[in-house]
């Protein structure tokens, strides 16, 4: 089959032109370096199917990070090129485009951000760039489509140029790249855009820490305010007003006990099914991830969503850079840490654009350690915020301190380097609201798909384990620990435990215990910090290796022992 | 104001405002490609934008694109001011 491969700087649309292409979704936002892996989706091209791969973003195919050294590689496996191509930017995407005509593979031009030429005023000749760089080039825009057709069209007359030649060294590269440019760009006067004003100004040093201060709380206040919005309004309602009977009738059926009442819908607590302690497949199973989680899986993707579109990222990452360099990080991995409150696994993938091992350590780590998901953050703020506000605040807090302390050790503890802060920081830009729903929708979708079976799987298994009396035997060879150190009785180790499949089932398995507040802020930090779920755990054995898994997971336990027994010291 | 006129400083010294034009980058080959393939090389024009405090990344724009560079890059990239301008307008 065909392999089509989507080549260009990075965010210059590759990934917005890949869905256009394929009708594969994918995530695509503002800031250079969204897509790590590489993503494949297929094409008709007439009779045939070609497969398209949305290659990471690179500047030169020099590799200087991991996401380089993939697109670099795959480089070698493509049978076409599509080269995407920033038109608002073209002197500097253009050196991109003539290493990848150095070699024999055939190249389509995508000039696409078209859209965004003409505000701009740039005015750019296609006919006379094609005829240039001896390839076709073809207007498109990602964002609406347009141009796509008339680029698969053309997608057969993709060639190696007849004037192909090699450069000795970047200087002639970059005198072609001019004498290219010269004759086929011409600018025009504009004026800013109210944006753009907004664009300086969060680049200025005092009002861009007030400006992030700003998109910090109302973040926070918003994801609250829109979770317990959906959950009072929408998903509690319906729970209780659809759900519940059916559960009833069933319950009444079964007898209203029994090894399958218990494993289907679980204990009644004082004759009636309660969502959060009954533990059931039907009951809790189906309402931690539908009830008490989604409603702030949605709330906060959706906010991420316009922060990394409009290109807000790139200069929060400039404005941390101090702060993480302590860290043994840079400003960038702000990015994979904020995509981490919503999942560690992406979040974890995400630190692929770091570029030192030593980096792509410590960021996997504090991210699994002290970053928790939307998931665990929605049941932390259901069960811990009914003890009062101030008690997620002591969470929160104690997660924050840790990050820091963590990172200042593996900053002196981990060999290595830590490379300076060098990114592009684009343009603001307003998404399309169709865009930004779209890609919600790709990531709640991708929530339900992958979070529901696991989450009534681990209820299952909670069921099975109780039944069997494995946890009772686990609960008295871990008691010196947890009431030792953390002051919490000993069943506490049966969420603990279930951390492992599920955090957000394991928060749920704390209800039936009656915790005081205080054992509640203890056991959900511990929970938090002391090691992956099964899915993250995965994740950073792929991108660590077996050594550095071990290692970071070292460092979680003891990190969680020891704040735990603090916790408990204090609070 | 001859004196002035091929003043070379690092961009970490630049004021917010200045244009320069890059005389050259004092670094190792990998630092040197970097700035190369965001056009911040010997020749073009660089105009700092803003600093942050306690020595954080200095931005530049250099062509069309805006890029961020560590406080400790800004020191390896020596430009040649255009004018002496205390503040560009």
């Amino acid at each position: 089959m065909m392999r089509i491969l989507l080549v260009g700087n990075p965010n210059v649309g590759k990934s917005a032109l890949f869905s256009r292409l394929t009708g594969t979704h994918i995530i695509a936002s503002n800031y250079p370096g969204t897509t790590v892996g590489f993503t494949r989706g297929y094409l008709r091209l007439g009779e045939e199917r070609a497969e398209v791969i949305d290659v990471p973003g690179s500047y030169t195919l020099d590799p200087s990070s991991r996401a380089e050294e993939v697109a670099v590689e795959m480089l070698k496996e493509g049978h076409r090129v599509i080269n995407v191509v920033d038109a608002t930017n073209l002197e500097r995407n253009l050196n991109l485009t003539l290493q990848l005509l150095e070699r024999q593979t055939p190249v389509i031009v995508a000039l696409n951000m078209w859209d965004d030429t003409q505000h701009r005023g740039i005015s750019i000749d296609v006919a006379k760039l094609e005829e240039l760089l001896g390839v076709p080039v073809v207007p498109t825009a990602g964002i609406t489509g347009q141009g796509i057709r008339e680029l698969v069209r053309r997608l057969p007359e993709a060639r190696v140029p007849k004037n192909a030649r090699t450069y000795s060294n970047s200087d002639e590269r970059w005198l072609r790249v001019g004498d290219i440019v010269s004759p086929v760009q011409s600018l025009s006067h504009r004026h800013h855009r109210w944006y753009e004003h907004l664009a300086d100004a969060s680049s200025h040093q005092v009002g861009g820490i007030f400006i992030a201060l700003l998109a910090l709380f109302a973040t926070f206040w918003f994801v609250r305010f829109v979770g317990e919005g959906i959950i009072n309004y929408v998903a509690e309602p319906l729970f209780e007003g659809l759900w519940t009977p059916v559960l009833v009738k069933l319950s009444a059926v079964l007898g209203a006990g029994g090894l399958w009442h218990d494993v289907l819908i679980g204990k009644l607590i004082g004759g009636e099914i309660s969502y959060f302690q009954s533990f059931g497949l039907l009951s809790t199973g189906l309402y931690i991830p539908l009830a008490a989680v989604l409603p702030y899986i949605i709330a906060f993707y959706f906010v991420l969503g316009i922060l990394e579109d409009i290109g807000y990222l790139p200069r929060l990452a400039v404005l941390m850079d101090t702060i993480m360099h302590r860290l043994g990080l840079h400003g960038f991995a702000i990015i994979p840490t904020i995509l981490g409150f919503g999942c560690n696994v992406p979040g974890i993938m995400a630190t692929r654009i770091l570029e030192s091992r030593k980096q792509r350590f410590i960021a996997a780590t504090l991210i699994s350690i002290a970053v928790p998901c939307a998931a665990l953050q929605a049941m932390i703020i259901g069960l811990v915020g009914e003890q009062g506000i101030g008690y997620v605040a002591m969470v929160y807090g104690s997660l924050f301190i840790s990050w820091i302390i963590i990172g200042l050790i593996l900053n002196r503890a981990v060999r290595g380097f830590n490379p300076e802060l060098l990114v592009e920081i684009p343009p603001y830009r307003l998404p399309p609201w169709r865009v930004i729903g779209g890609k919600l929708w790709l990531r709640v979708s991708g929530f339900i798909k992958e979070a529901l079976p696991i989450v009534i799987g681990a209820v299952l298994v909670v069921n099975i384990l109780y039944i069997l009396g494995v946890f009772n035997a686990i609960a008295d060879i871990t008691a010196p620990v947890l009431t030792g150190l953390w002051g919490l009785p000993k069943e506490t180790i049966t969420a603990l435990a279930v951390g492992f499949l599920r955090k957000d089932v394991a928060m749920g398995m704390l209800t039936p215990l009656a915790l005081t507040a205080k054992q509640l802020v203890i056991s959900s930090t511990v929970l938090a910090m002391l090691f992956p779920c099964v899915a993250t755990f995965v994740i950073l054995a792929r991108e660590l290796g077996v050594r550095d898994l071990l290692k970071a997971v070292g460092v979680m336990i003891s990190a969680a022992l020891v704040m735990g027994s603090l916790q408990n010291l204090v609070l | 104001m001859n004196t002035y006129q091929n003043e070379q400083l690092t961009v970490a010294q630049m004021r917010t405002g200045q244009t320069g034009t890059v005389v050259g980058v004092v670094g190792g080959p990998g630092l040197v490609r970097r700035l190369d393939a965001l056009g911040i090389r010997p020749g073009r024009k660089v105009t700092k934008l803003s600093s942050t405090i306690f020595r954080g990344p200095v931005i530049l724009r250099a062509n069309s694109t805006q890029v961020a560079v560590g406080f400790g890059m800004a020191r390896r990239i020596l430009v040649e001011l255009d004018r002496y301008l205390p503040r560009a307008s």
